[in-house]
């Protein structure tokens, strides 16, 4: 019952996180908005066991590729237009 | 317009939920991935062909040693894209950046650097080491350890970082790797089995066919690492600095 609880909750941060991280102009914002996205999924995936797929995202979503995007929003304009 | 795309992610939104429902119960022993013969086969015997409590990579580098292989000349391919497209770029800054990072490296931040830059390596040779037994592998503690050179390049600057571990350094490492992993296969091959077909290896190595095929999962996770390292600070290097290599972000 506790398991389904924090599913739900995890999933419903998880939908919240996905429209914030679109709906922010800032880019750099975005990316650390998306970081927050791939660590809900590495709880939700080590949650359901599977705990290979949780260290991959873990240490590339939420760690390379954060630290990817961001590289490449310094060197663009940081502010979407719309 | 803007609408318009609204309506049609929430109703393609609406169209995957509705789908959804069709989807086994989670952990449902008759859900097709758990009954097909192939998953059976892997979880009836992984242990007794390789000795290899973890099943997850005992599937990824063995029984689907090609796809692993391929996956990792991937990343290469991706990195080695990513460094010749930004390499022809302009020589100097065309433009303003919109944000200015502060020159001098922090104080603070180096030195806990210096503190955390050891541990992390040696976490991720762990996890390298311990994928067969533990979750991790290859893919994960080549990224955590070309985590550690991004750390550096982010606390003092790219420069410092390249001194360490250079980008024509970066290539060949990745390089070496897949040179490793496909070595591996071409020696089991050599020795009479198929391409990648591990349990060949016994015949030079002083260990049982399934111990053989266990630490030829361990060499080939090596090879894995190699590339993804190379590959994750290479990718840093070339998107931070617009692929001059200098001074960073």
């Amino acid at each position: 019952m506790s398991l389904e609880i924090l599913n739900t909750l995890i999933l419903s941060l998880l939908v919240v996180v996905a429209v914030l991280s679109l709906w922010v102009r800032d880019l750099v914002v975005s990316a650390v908005i998306f970081a927050v996205y791939s660590f809900l999924m590495c709880l939700l995936w080590a949650e359901m066991g599977a705990v290979d797929v949780a260290f991959t995202e873990a240490t590339v979503g939420a760690g390379a590729s954060t630290v990817v995007l961001i590289a490449t929003v310094f060197n663009i304009k940081r502010k979407a237009k719309d | 317009m803007k609408r318009l795309a609204l309506i049609l992610v929430l109703l393609i939104g609406l169209l995957l939920a509705w789908a959804a429902q069709d989807f086994p119960r989670w952990g449902d022993p008759k859900s097709p991935a758990s009954s097909s013969s192939v998953s059976s086969h892997f979880i009836a015997n992984t242990g007794v062909d390789t000795e290899v409590p973890n099943m997850v990579t005992a599937v990824l580098a063995d029984y689907r040693g090609f796809d692993t292989m391929l996956e990792t000349v991937v990343v290469f391919i991706a990195g080695i894209a990513v460094f010749s497209i930004l390499k022809g770029g302009p020589k100097q800054r065309t433009r303003d950046r919109e944000f200015v990072v502060g020159f001098e490296p922090d104080l603070i931040v180096t030195n806990t650097v210096r503190l955390i830059v050891p541990v992390i390596q040696i976490f991720a040779l762990y996890v390298l080491a311990h994928g067969h037994v533990s979750p991790g592998g290859g893919f994960q503690g080549g990224v955590a350890m070309g985590a550690s050179f991004i750390l550096v390049a982010l606390a003092w600057d790219l420069k410092t970082a390249l001194l360490r571990f250079s980008i024509d350094r970066c290539f060949m490492v990745a390089a070496l790797g897949i040179v490793i992993y496909a070595g591996i296969g071409f020696l089991s091959m050599f020795l009479g089995g198929e391409f990648l077909d591990y349990a060949h290896l016994a015949t030079v190595l002083p260990v049982s066919q399934e111990m053989a095929r266990y630490h030829a999962m361990l060499g080939v996770e090596v090879g894995v690492g190699f590339t993804v390292t190379a590959i994750i600070f290479a990718l840093y290097a070339s998107l931070s600095s617009d692929g001059r290599m200098r001074d960073g972000l």
